[in-house]
């Protein structure tokens, strides 16, 4: 009897902790590829690692090459990295011809990681959003366009090509050990800008259990659009003062204060698009995605804090 | 021991600090719910209110049996007073009464969000946008929910209307048939008395961004209030026409109307 061939998946955004987590659940049974935008990272010899841009013609020969049957597309430039017509190459147009590619050389399942902020932070969001919610982000800043556009695009192929079983995750603010985004750094630092007078609230997930979430994902081709998050939530001035963070309020009102003084600052872990993110809430129901996927989160709130409170001057 | 701590031991008495830990509440580790509220902080507003609600309003409250101890409910109040205190009052009134005390989420109009700190504050003692979504949301998890279907047409009303119910919306009632909540009215006396306003400035209230800009004293008068429960209704929920859901949304305005009357004829005098 044939031996039964591993599957083939390519991994983009290899240089972010969240697909190296992603990478080492799931080495053992299949062969993987990663690849990135930004940089070529190492993964071991058994994995091949790439540093592309997906727009261009030499990314085709990796599906020639590798014949993938799945693609977890986590490679989402986020929005405080690069300009944002850089964003928008990578995260669109990169994306776009990702799928375009899926659908030409026959993959059979596809996961794309999106983000909770394309529901856009606005004072009259209800809680709990659950997945059929209009996305306001765009609205609110140019800068999340390309989160917007992503999912559009994404939602256009999950529907057009149902073969390439499209799954869209949108998860809340991951963080753990490793992760650079803008939730991260502020939980990491020592001083934390707040917004006077507002603490919204907030869901955070461990990035061990969003790399659970994305394998399970993975392993179970049902296509849609999934919230990912914990039934847990948090007001942000709260999670700062469990992270040990000393909290630096910046004056909320008139509203355009705040964007005057965070535009002039330009601090890169409290960007002045995301202002709103940081005064009303987005609060997320990740309830059909435990359901659909058995998916139960293992790392409590506290203990995500408490990892931030005890490594304050990383080594 | 902490600050925190110390100041809790001080402000919160130990009987209310039991009282609130008794109630059972679907809450995060971190004693938060999806909407905002704080189990502790609830504590300290529970403090205050009992002040407010026992020395300075000297609230009567007749009939809050009527709630159901547990499952999804609709309370639907008039609504007056400039103010939302007769939200406070009646989640007071439901959140200490000894049997079976449950603390319900008032729905709170669209501006307040919007308010620094108080925003906040009204999230953490349980208050929540008033959202069809978070209205479902809640009665899906068995919340007892107060709605006033007046909106800022009951609370932004003059003087010269106390007593008199605006329009109600019928938002309250699609909800309470599609989950099954039966719907206990509150006829609310005492508190139109409490910030009479005699004229509304609404080029004011629209540069200033809020629903209403009355002419008052800056003062909360110490009006006597009046809450009358009355028994639950119950509706089916039979797929209708909007004419007869508005039949349904006028009976419990005329049990709210007829429990108002009560509450008039009870009241010896305003203070």
């Amino acid at each position: 009897m044939a031996k039964q061939r591993r599957p083939h998946i390519l991994v983009t955004g290899a240089a972010g902790a969240l697909a190296q987590r992603v990478i080492s659940q799931l080495r053992d049974h299949c062969d993987l590829v990663a690849v990135d935008f930004r940089e070529q990272v190492y993964l071991g010899d058994d994995i091949p690692s790439y540093c592309i841009d997906f727009t261009k013609r030499v990314f085709e020969d990796l599906f020639r090459r590798y014949e993938f049957d799945g693609v977890i597309h986590l490679g989402r430039i986020q929005s405080s990295q690069l300009t944002r017509m850089r964003r928008y190459n990578a995260n669109v147009l990169g994306t776009q011809k990702l799928l375009d590619l899926s659908h030409k050389y026959g993959i059979k399942r596809v996961v794309v990681l999106s983000t909770y902020h394309v529901y856009g932070a606005v004072a009259y969001n209800p809680a709990l959003i659950d997945e059929s919610a209009p996305l306001k982000a765009a609205g609110l800043s140019a800068d999340l366009v390309d989160s917007v556009e992503l999912e559009n695009l994404a939602n256009i192929y999950l529907w057009r090509y149902p073969e390439l079983n499209i799954t869209i995750l949108r998860p809340c603010n991951i963080v753990g050990p490793g992760v650079r985004n803008t939730m991260s750094s502020l939980l990491g630092s020592e001083n934390a800008p707040v917004l006077a007078g507002f603490s919204p609230m907030m869901q955070f997930i461990h990035i061990d259990d969003m790399a659970d979430a994305i394998v399970k994902t993975y392993k179970k081709p049902v296509r849609g659009v999934y919230n990912v998050a914990p039934e847990d939530w948090v007001a942000y001035q709260h999670a700062l003062k469990l992270c040990g963070c000393r909290r630096i309020p910046i004056p909320s009102i008139p509203p355009v204060v705040p964007n005057l003084i965070l535009k002039t600052l330009k601090l890169k872990s409290f960007p002045s698009y995301l202002t709103a993110f940081f005064k009303y809430p987005v609060v997320i129901d990740g309830r059909a995605f435990a359901r659909e996927f058995e998916f139960k989160p293992n790392r409590p709130l506290k203990e995500i804090f408490r990892f931030y409170r005890e490594n304050k001057r990383p080594v | 021991m902490s600050l925190a701590s110390y100041l809790k031991s001080k402000l919160i008495p130990a009987d209310i600090d039991e009282h609130i830990n008794r109630i059972r509440k679907p809450i995060g580790s971190l004693g938060y719910d999806p909407w905002g509220y704080n189990n502790e902080a609830i504590k300290y507003g529970f403090t205050l209110t009992r002040q407010i609600y026992e020395k300075y309003f000297r609230v009567e409250a007749h009939g809050v049996e009527n709630v159901p101890a547990e499952g999804p409910v609709l309370i639907i109040a008039n609504h007056s007073g400039q103010l939302p205190l007769d939200g406070l009052l009646i989640g007071y009134a439901l959140a200490s009464r000894k049997q079976q005390p449950r603390i319900p989420r008032a729905m709170i109009e669209r501006f307040f969000p919007t308010v620094p700190w108080l925003g906040n504050l009204l999230n953490e003692f349980g208050a929540v946008l008033g959202d069809p979504v978070n209205c479902a949301k809640m009665l899906a998890n068995g919340e007892a929910v107060i709605v006033f279907p007046e909106g800022v047409r009951g609370s932004g009303k003059l003087y010269q209307d106390r007593y008199q119910l605006k329009r109600f919306g019928n938002g309250f009632m699609h909800l309470a048939m599609k989950y099954k909540a039966p719907i206990v009215p509150v006829g609310v006396v005492g508190c139109e008395e409490t910030i009479p306003a005699i004229a509304n400035i609404k080029p004011l209230a629209k540069a200033l961004g809020i629903p209403y800009a009355p002419v008052a004293l800056p003062v909360v008068l110490p009006a006597k209030v009046h809450l009358n429960f009355g028994p639950p209704m119950y509706f089916d929920d039979l797929e209708i026409p909007e004419e007869l859901v508005t039949e349904r949304v006028e009976q419990v305005k005329a049990e709210i109307s007829r429990l108002i009357d009560k509450g008039l004829s009870e009241r010896k005098k305003l203070f």
